[in-house]
């Protein structure tokens, strides 16, 4: 049994990588390349007649391996299938950091998650509230719902867009630039900084096409996203680095946190850095950037 | 007597001049009388020298009991030649005592193993042993130990005469009627002849088989027919889809890639990562992988490679197609799209195992080279490596041009993943050793790196570049955490098989394996 450490609501979660919980081969050791989140799959990636054995394999490898520092998360199957409680069950029991709710719709269907996760800390030992949440929005409902969703329970830390269903509710098919999903993207992102949790992009199908993968997790950072789900490890790497801040914002950052705290000592509110004005309204976003840039292994300083 | 590996090497195996191995470079600079063979003239002018069967030629060669035959591993598992050459001996010339020096053997060579069983074939020399031939040498049926050397280590013998060759036979995609051949334009292609070099200008007989008879002159060709015996003709000298895989795939397996993309990282912070710099890689899934990393990071940094060596495939022949590397020689070729290119893509070269690797002659290409990324059965936290047998202590492997190229070069990097299975590949101590660990220098793994203490100036290098690394203690017993620690094998006092290092001294011996019993309680 490999105790783990009370999960972290809010962490960096820049890479989630969906694996089958079906295949110990795959989720064996998961965290040798260094994602920040496993998303162990009960659901699409296993077979209808396998979920019981997906479980089994599932529970003991939260009992047997140790993650480390890699947080991992279950996706559990729809509450519209006769899977999810179960799943819940053994996700509680094996001490996964937190469960991911698949087509998540509105405020209730986390509401009946939070109450089977509930019941099964109570069940098996486990410290009431340790169970993380995060949704899946899948359907127009599901965007449309965004903000209830994300502000539904103290459990939750953050949403994600799913490509696939949601262009099929959409009608679209994935475009260059993105515009097919720009406006559901938007409005998630919205309510998610809104309810102040986490808000993630969905996955990247195609390996093949570099340029296209490239474009999309640009674009990912410019929108204001905290990560991206993942299908393959050779995907991680990218996400990585242009999610990393530069050097140049590095050392921006540094200067208005320290300046602040010189000048706010010094009873100044407002001040300027680099011929730019500066208030107390830029200083999360700096404090952020170096927490990152900690994360990242870029930043070595003492400010956050 | 234990050597600098610390393997206790028997005494009665250190006569005639043998001497246990004293660690790197210890023969540098000493005097080599080099053997010459004992070879036939044809003053007379003659149309050709076809000869009917292999059993004709074998008899113009003085085939008798006691005879060293040499072979060459080009056709791989794909070798009809080295059992046709062999069966002729035993079954029509009834030759008995016979000892097979070959580059390598393996399933391709099940008959061979028969004739060990049997008694006929009482020795072994080879820089490869797999397939039946490994287990029946394993199971103590050979009459002497199997002599196990580098490829650089049995041009080396042959030159020293530690190995006398009586009949050298090529195996030949095409040959002219008096014996010039090439590996190229023929039925069944393989490209570089350079191991079988060495053996057919050493060997007191030369016999080609080839199912490919050309015009005279067969240009430019890889063995001349100025050393050459006889010609066969044959009806097929192999297997073309066991001799060269339509291409080699570099792999999509992410464990590989991610083991591939920090060979890369590694070769990139060290100081010989400069323009001109040199390079081998193997053909296993990371190791072939690291070419197209490498390539990202030459794109980068905008430096191309000057040369690489080594067996050869086709990532590395796109590459000089790309002009990204100035020029390609090699002893091997893998794929049909290296097989297509040596001698005809400008730049790119044959050259013998003695050129490659010989660690006795004046210019071995290995000496000059940068890097080389190497696999391994198994490293130990001496940072030896074993190529050779499997956990269950059975020959199972091939030194090849391990030994030599990890001795040569500037920095050698291993990549391995740090399990197979339920084996730990990082460990206390390796089954055999086959590379030992003063030449080499970095392990890459899929769960972290480890440097060689012994080299400080590559520790400083990964840490600038900010690369992660471990101790090896440490991949150890994480392995070991995963996997558990395995009880010692148990050997019997018989050695089966000497390793030689690359130069001569003995670096390890294999035992006969003790049946694995279960205890019943």
């Amino acid at each position: 049994m490999i105790p783990r450490p009370k999960p972290e609501r809010f962490r960096l979660r820049r890479t989630m990588i969906f694996m089958s919980a079906q295949k110990p081969g795959l989720i064996k050791d998961a965290y040798i390349y260094g994602v920040d989140s496993i998303m162990l799959d009960l659901e699409d990636a296993v077979a209808e007649n396998q979920k019981d054995a997906a479980r089994f394999s599932l529970y003991h490898a939260l009992k047997t391996i140790d993650y480390g520092d890699t947080e991992v998360i279950v996706r559990i199957n729809g509450l519209d299938t006769p899977h999810w409680q179960e799943d819940i069950r053994v996700c509680v029991a094996g001490g996964a950091d937190g469960i991911r709710i698949a087509k998540c719709e509105s405020a209730q269907d986390v509401h009946t998650v939070e109450e089977h996760v509930l019941a099964a800390e109570r069940e098996f030992g486990v410290e009431e509230g340790r169970t993380l949440l995060m949704a899946a929005l899948e359907s127009p409902k599901g965007i449309l719902n965004a903000y209830e969703i994300c502000a539904a329970s103290d459990r939750m830390f953050g949403v994600a867009i799913s490509g696939g269903d949601y262009r099929k509710c959409m009608q679209t098919k994935p475009t260059p630039d993105g515009i097919d999903m720009v406006v559901g993207r938007g409005m998630m992102l919205i309510a998610a900084r809104a309810a102040g949790v986490q808000c993630f992009d969905t996955v990247f199908t195609n390996l093949n096409d570099e340029e296209g993968y490239r474009a999309e997790v640009l674009q990912n950072k410019a929108m204001g996203f905290d990560g991206k789900s993942l299908i393959n490890p050779k995907q991680i790497r990218l996400v990585h680095e242009i999610f990393a801040p530069t050097e140049k914002e590095i050392v921006y950052a540094e200067k208005i946190v320290r300046a602040y705290r010189e000048q706010s000592a010094a009873g100044v509110g407002v001040f300027t850095v680099d011929g730019k004005m500066i208030d107390i309204a830029f200083i999360p976003g700096a404090e952020r950037t170096l927490k990152l840039a900690r994360a990242c292994g870029l930043y070595e300083g003492d400010l956050v | 007597m234990k050597n600098a590996v610390g393997r206790e090497i028997p005494d009665y195996l250190l006569v005639n001049g043998k001497e246990v191995y004293q660690g790197k470079n210890y023969m540098d600079g000493k005097y080599l009388q080099k053997a010459a063979p004992k070879t036939r003239r044809f003053e007379k002018p003659q149309e050709s020298k076809i000869v009917a069967t292999i059993a004709d030629a074998l008899r113009q060669c003085g085939c008798k009991d006691g005879c060293t035959f040499s072979f060459h591993h080009h056709l791989r598992n794909g070798d009809y030649v080295a059992n046709m050459v062999v069966k002729a001996a035993v079954e029509e010339l009834g030759v008995k005592d016979i000892v097979v020096a070959a580059t390598s053997l393996g399933s391709a060579h099940d008959v061979i193993a028969d004739y060990i069983e049997q008694g006929i074939v009482v020795g072994v020399q080879t820089s490869g042993i797999r397939g039946r031939i490994g287990d029946v040498v394993s199971a103590g049926k050979l009459k002497t130990p199997a002599i196990i050397r580098s490829h650089g280590g049995r041009p080396r013998a042959i030159e020293a005469g530690e190995v006398h060759i009586d009949i050298a036979v090529v195996a030949a995609p095409t040959s002219d009627c008096v014996g010039n051949c090439r590996g190229i334009g023929g039925k069944h292609n393989c490209g570089s002849l350079g191991y079988a070099m060495t053996d057919a200008k050493y060997a007191d007989h030369v016999i080609v088989v080839t199912d490919d008879l050309v015009d005279f002159p067969n240009m430019p060709a890889s063995v001349e027919a100025i050393d050459v015996d006889a010609v066969v003709v044959v009806d097929c000298i192999g297997d073309p889809k066991k001799i060269a895989s339509a291409a080699a795939r570099i792999s999509q397996n992410p464990r590989d890639l991610m083991m591939a993309e920090d060979v890369a990282r590694v070769i990139a912070a060290t100081p010989y990562f400069k323009e001109g710099f040199s390079f081998q890689t193997g053909v296993g899934g990371p190791s072939l992988a690291a070419n197209l990393f490498l390539e990202k990071y030459m794109d980068e940094r905008g430096i191309k490679m000057g040369w690489a060596i080594g067996g050869i495939c086709g990532p590395m022949v796109e590459l000089l197609k790309k002009g990204k590397v100035g020029k390609v020689i090699d002893v091997q070729d893998f794929d049909l799209e290296s097989v297509n290119s040596i001698n005809q893509t400008p730049n790119h070269f044959e050259m013998s195992a003695s050129q490659y690797a010989n660690p006795a002659n004046k210019g071995a290409f290995v000496n000059k080279l940068d890097f080389v990324v190497l696999a391994a059965l198994e490293i130990d936290t001496g940072f030896n490596v074993n190529v050779l047998t499997g956990s269950d202590g059975v020959l199972r492997g091939a030194p090849g041009g391990h030994p030599d190229t990890a001795a040569g070069s500037k920095c050698c990097i291993i990549v391995t993943p740090l399990t197979r299975g339920r084996m730990a590949t990082v460990c206390e101590h390796v089954v055999t050793v086959t590379t030992p660990g003063d030449c080499v220098d970095v392990l890459v793994t899929d769960y972290g790196i480890a440097v060689n203490p012994l080299r400080p100036d590559l520790i400083e290098c990964l840490d600038n570049a900010g690369i992660k690394h471990v101790t090896i203690e440490e991949l150890k017993e994480k392995a070991y955490s995963l996997v558990g620690r395995p009880d010692d094998l148990e050997w019997e006092d018989k050695v089966v098989a000497v390793l030689e290092a690359r130069d001569g001294t003995i670096l390890d011996v294999v035992r006969k394996i003790k049946p694995y019993t279960v205890d019943e309680d």
